[in-house]
């Protein structure tokens, strides 16, 4: 096969790399021991190499990275792969350190690295005398800035606590606009000679465009890719294509205008996600995702291969003075730089980092291939010490990606830094996230300051009144992110519960032995008459509720007549939340099948669902207040649910009048004993009215059937 | 304040600060605020609070306003509400947002959690027995949905169903049919939120900025 692959290579050299590699990559999983040991780009390196000495035996020209292939094909995937997917929550809690690290860091590597080599350079001689400062200053741009690709690879694999990645990783994300300027800056006055403080001033302006710019016009295509997104209802197909296209455009506008292209990505993929995954189908979520892993992996491991290849490849010139210095300055820069920063840093943070943080930090700090290919662009007319540089970028790289990423791993254990928890996020997890959000929104609000709740929470109501209607299509736009959680968790069991085969097992989340029986509340002894079946009789019912468990719905959650509500406004409801809770409750049904009964609901197409509808006055009446109180009940009841009262009798198959619920509701809750058979819903015609609300208080067993303690429970409620 | 009347504050204040952990500039900036809000009475009730503008698009405008005058939320045994408030109860529940000092030990960092938690139950736990159940859960829920119409009515049910499900199995695990679940007690309260760094997300920057300057317009 190796042969074959040779023959390939003599045809296509970077096709049949591309084949090799992607062969390789594959291998290399095979191998658990090495794997775990060495990360897979120092693998992948090492592949490039080996594929790169190869082809020099053979006698063909082993093709360098080029650097237009580099920064039109192989780089954006992989940004919009880590835009697309950025966990916004925690990059905007931590902007300020990240742009503290991305900017000043990165500046104060640069200097440092630049003008320390240039005093080495002229303390050196000879061959080194003819660097210049702005070379020099030049150099240590571009090798100052952290690559994102290397960061992802490593970082992915050692699994690091969520802080920690998205400082290092948000950092290197960041500093290509502070690259993008310092290396446009540098090179243009390299052929100019010389700068004045005009010239500084005109940098930062110029990196107030380049980096602005680059998120305004990310921003701009990331809307229009929302828009496009909301009519796509009827071309579900072509959605992922969307996805694809505008932000490649981003990039590409971006760079045309020579501002921060990777900058524009990320812009764009975080503005358009919560828009277009609230208007994309399913499937096409799955694709864009997939499509994205898959890309970014495949030029991931291209680049790291180009990387080996173009080590064996280009125009080396070794000196040891240069390389070495460059290497150690690189490290010390980072060092300081970061330590530096996070004094600073931690004056204005409530999490401090912790000297741990910051080791990782310092540590994370990985240079790659866009360094390598910012050198590569380089004109050896302007920059006669080209190779140089070349060569020395190249050991720095393979020093961060071979020592570094190998050993970051046993240092994470080592130094016991908090990893990744892997817990999903759960929906009361999800319900005080929100509520916290509101109430500091509400106590900065009483303090009377504007803070950064308060800013938040004024964006998010703007979002929600204008962005999304604009944005995202039909109903969906009205939707709270509770409920488009609580949505998307459902949709998730519903899947794997239909994927394990229906099975009586609820998905994993919740074991199948905890069911609504267990949290509906009780009543309270006195509250209820409940019947006493004998054993027959309870099988008698349980057999007829069987065969009607289809058309079943939930029981009731409510035992007290007060609170059995009928919505008014239930009548013009969504037909796919109608849809979405019978399929829950088919699940439910199919896992409370083997254990127990239920009672059995309402029909489908009566207007109820019980809810148990508090006053709204949240303080005044607790629910429980009003059970313990039943037997000796005073409540009015037409005041603040009369038209629910009213209709509840509509509920038990449309009969009755006002009169009768009146009538039951003066006569408080003196019941009979009923007879079994009335517990059951669709056998109501023809039973009379004394038994009604008997039935009615039957329904609101919680319990399939009679059970030791409620044996006792049979007297009449009043005392 | 003028310097005269400065001296008896002053005291007021550091004992205040002892026993909140305030400084005294930050303790002189909320009573400022204190005093806007109650127009420079000695005492604050719910009206006033309920007329700060900016609260009024809060979902849970309500229960924020009640922990201020629950008494549970003053001092550990208390019980019920009143009807109002002086300045010490004030800076009281305020002092629950503070955010942790830099170097406390993990004793402190866990006192300071179970803290904030139970005021948190608290606000949840409207009839104060200990436990909150399925009808204050679902209250909950209801008020953080209560701007989103019928559709948020409805799910408001599944959602708090299906989030006291996940308490049931994560406190107390399998459970026969005809176990009941009684409600989510302070402990299974503190384990379900573990996830949530709250020492940290609960907290405000109490700036040490004057803002009641800034506030003129909008409030009162």
């Amino acid at each position: 096969m190796l042969l074959s692959l040779l023959c390939v290579f003599l045809y296509n050299a970077a096709l049949g790399m591309g084949c090799m590699s992607t062969v390789l990559s594959g291998w290399f999983h095979l191998i658990p021991r090495l794997s775990s040991i060495v990360p897979e780009s120092c693998l992948l390196i090492v592949v490039g190499l080996l594929v790169g000495g190869l082809m020099k035996l053979v006698g063909e020209i082993p093709p360098v990275l080029e650097s237009k292939i580099f920064f039109l094909y192989l780089l954006p995937p992989i940004i919009l792969d880590a835009g697309y997917f950025l966990p916004i929550r925690q990059f905007t809690e931590n902007l300020g350190t990240i742009l503290m690290f991305a900017v000043v860091g990165t500046l104060w590597n640069a200097f440092f690295v630049g003008g320390l080599l240039y005093g080495v350079c002229q303390l050196e001689g000879h061959r080194l005398v003819t660097v210049d400062l702005l070379s020099c200053l030049l150099f240590g741009s571009i090798i100052s800035a952290v690559d994102p690709v290397a960061v992802l690879a490593v970082f992915e694999e050692i699994h690091i606590n969520e802080l920690l990645h998205i400082l290092v990783f948000g950092e290197s994300l960041l500093n290509d606009a502070v690259t993008v300027v310092l290396y446009h800056l540098f090179e243009e006055y390299s052929s100019v000679g010389s700068i004045t403080v005009m010239d500084v001033f005109l940098g930062i302006v110029c990196f107030l465009v380049v980096s602005l710019g680059g998120i305004v016009v990310g921003a701009i295509y990331g809307i229009l890719a929302a828009f496009t997104s909301r009519f796509t209802s009827h071309t579900r197909v072509i959605e992922p294509l969307f996805v694809f296209v505008y932000s490649y455009m981003a990039y590409l506008s971006a760079e045309v205008f020579h501002l921060s292209g990777i900058m524009a990505l990320i812009a764009c993929g975080a503005v358009m996600r919560p828009y277009v995954e609230a208007n994309i189908s399913h499937k096409s979520h799955t694709t864009i995702k997939y499509f994205l892993k898959m890309w970014s992996s495949v030029s991931d491991t291209l680049i790291f291969i180009f990387l080996g290849v173009s080590t064996v490849a280009g125009p080396h010139e070794w000196n040891w003075t240069f390389v070495m210095a460059t290497l150690i300055f690189c490290l010390v820069a980072r060092v300081l730089g970061v330590v530096g920063l996070t004094f600073v840093i931690n004056k204005f943070r409530i999490v401090k980092l912790t000297s741990k943080d910051q080791f990782i930090i310092a540590y994370g700090g990985l240079r790659g291939a866009i360094a390598f290919s910012l050198v590569y662009l380089l004109k050896t007319e302007h920059f006669p010490m080209r190779n140089m540089f070349l060569t020395a970028i190249i050991t720095v790289i393979f020093f961060t990606v071979f020592v570094q990423g190998m050993t970051i791993r046993p240092l994470v254990d080592l130094l016991a830094v908090k990893k990744k928890q892997e817990t999903k996020r759960s929906i009361n997890e999800e319900i005080h996230t929100q509520f916290l959000d509101h109430l500091l929104t509400g106590i900065e609000d009483i303090c009377g300051h504007y803070g950064h709740h308060h800013w938040k929470d004024k964006l998010n109501r703007f979002n929600k009144k204008y962005v999304k209607k604009c944005l995202i299509a039909g109903e969906r736009s009205k939707e709270p992110q509770l409920i488009a959680f609580y949505h998307k968790m459902e949709m998730k069991q519903a899947i794997e519960l239909v994927e394990s085969g229906g099975g009586a097992k609820f998905p994993s989340a919740l074991p199948s032995t905890v069911s609504m029986q267990n949290i509906q509340p009780k009543k309270p002894p006195q509250d209820r008459a409940l019947p006493q079946l004998s054993k027959a009789r309870e099988e008698e019912i349980r057999k007829i509720l069987r065969t009607n468990l289809q058309r079943t719905r939930q029981r009731l959650r409510s035992y007290n007549r007060h609170t059995l509500v009928a919505d008014p406004y239930e009548d013009g409801w969504n037909e796919i939340l109608i849809k979405r809770k019978k399929m829950k409750e088919l699940e439910k049904k199919i896992s409370q099948m083997n254990n127990y009964l239920t009672v059995p609901a309402p029909p489908p197409d009566s207007p109820t669902i019980a809810r148990a509808r508090l006053a709204s006055d949240p303080q005044a009446w607790g629910l429980k207040s009003v059970t313990e109180s039943i037997p000796t009940i005073k409540v009015d009841l037409a005041s603040p649910q009369s038209p629910e009262s009213v209709n509840m009798v509509d509920e038990f198959g449309k009969k009755g009048s006002q009169s009768k619920a009146s009538k039951e509701e003066e006569g408080g809750l003196t019941m009979k004993v009923p007879s079994p058979t009335n517990q059951r819903k669709d056998k109501t015609a023809d039973e009379d009215n004394d038994k009604e609300p008997q039935q009615r208080l039957m329904r609101c067993l919680s319990d399939p059937g009679p059970t030791a303690e409620e044996e006792d429970e049979d007297e009449a409620f009043l005392p | 304040m003028g310097s005269f009347q400065s001296l008896p504050d002053d005291h007021q204040y550091r004992t205040l600060s002892q026993k909140t952990d305030f400084s005294l500039e930050q303790i002189a900036i909320l009573h400022n605020r204190f005093k806007q809000l109650s127009q420079n009475e000695e005492t604050l009730r719910r009206d006033d609070l309920k007329t700060i503008q900016d609260l009024e698009s809060n979902p849970i405008r309500y229960q924020i306003i009640e922990a201020f005058f629950d008494r549970r939320n003053f001092q550990k045994d208390g019980v019920g509400s009143v009807e109002e408030i002086g300045f010490e109860e004030f800076l009281t529940v305020m002092s629950y947002f503070r955010a942790p000092a830099h170097r406390i030990t993990e004793e402190q960092r866990e006192e300071m959690r179970r803290a904030k938690l139970r005021f948190l139950f608290n606000m949840h736990d409207t009839d104060n027995d200990g436990t909150i159940t399925l009808e204050e859960y679902r209250h909950v829920v209801e008020e953080l949905l209560s701007r989103s119409g019928a559709l948020g009515r409805e799910t408001a049910k599944g959602i708090a169903d299906a989030a006291m499900l996940e308490v049931a199995s994560i406190s107390v695990g399998p459970m026969a049919p005809d176990e009941f679940y009684e409600g989510i007690t302070f402990e299974h309260f503190l384990k379900i939120l573990k996830g949530i760094e709250i020492e940290t997300r609960m907290h405000i920057r109490f700036l040490n900025m004057d803002t009641t300057v800034l506030c003129k317009q909008h409030c009162v």
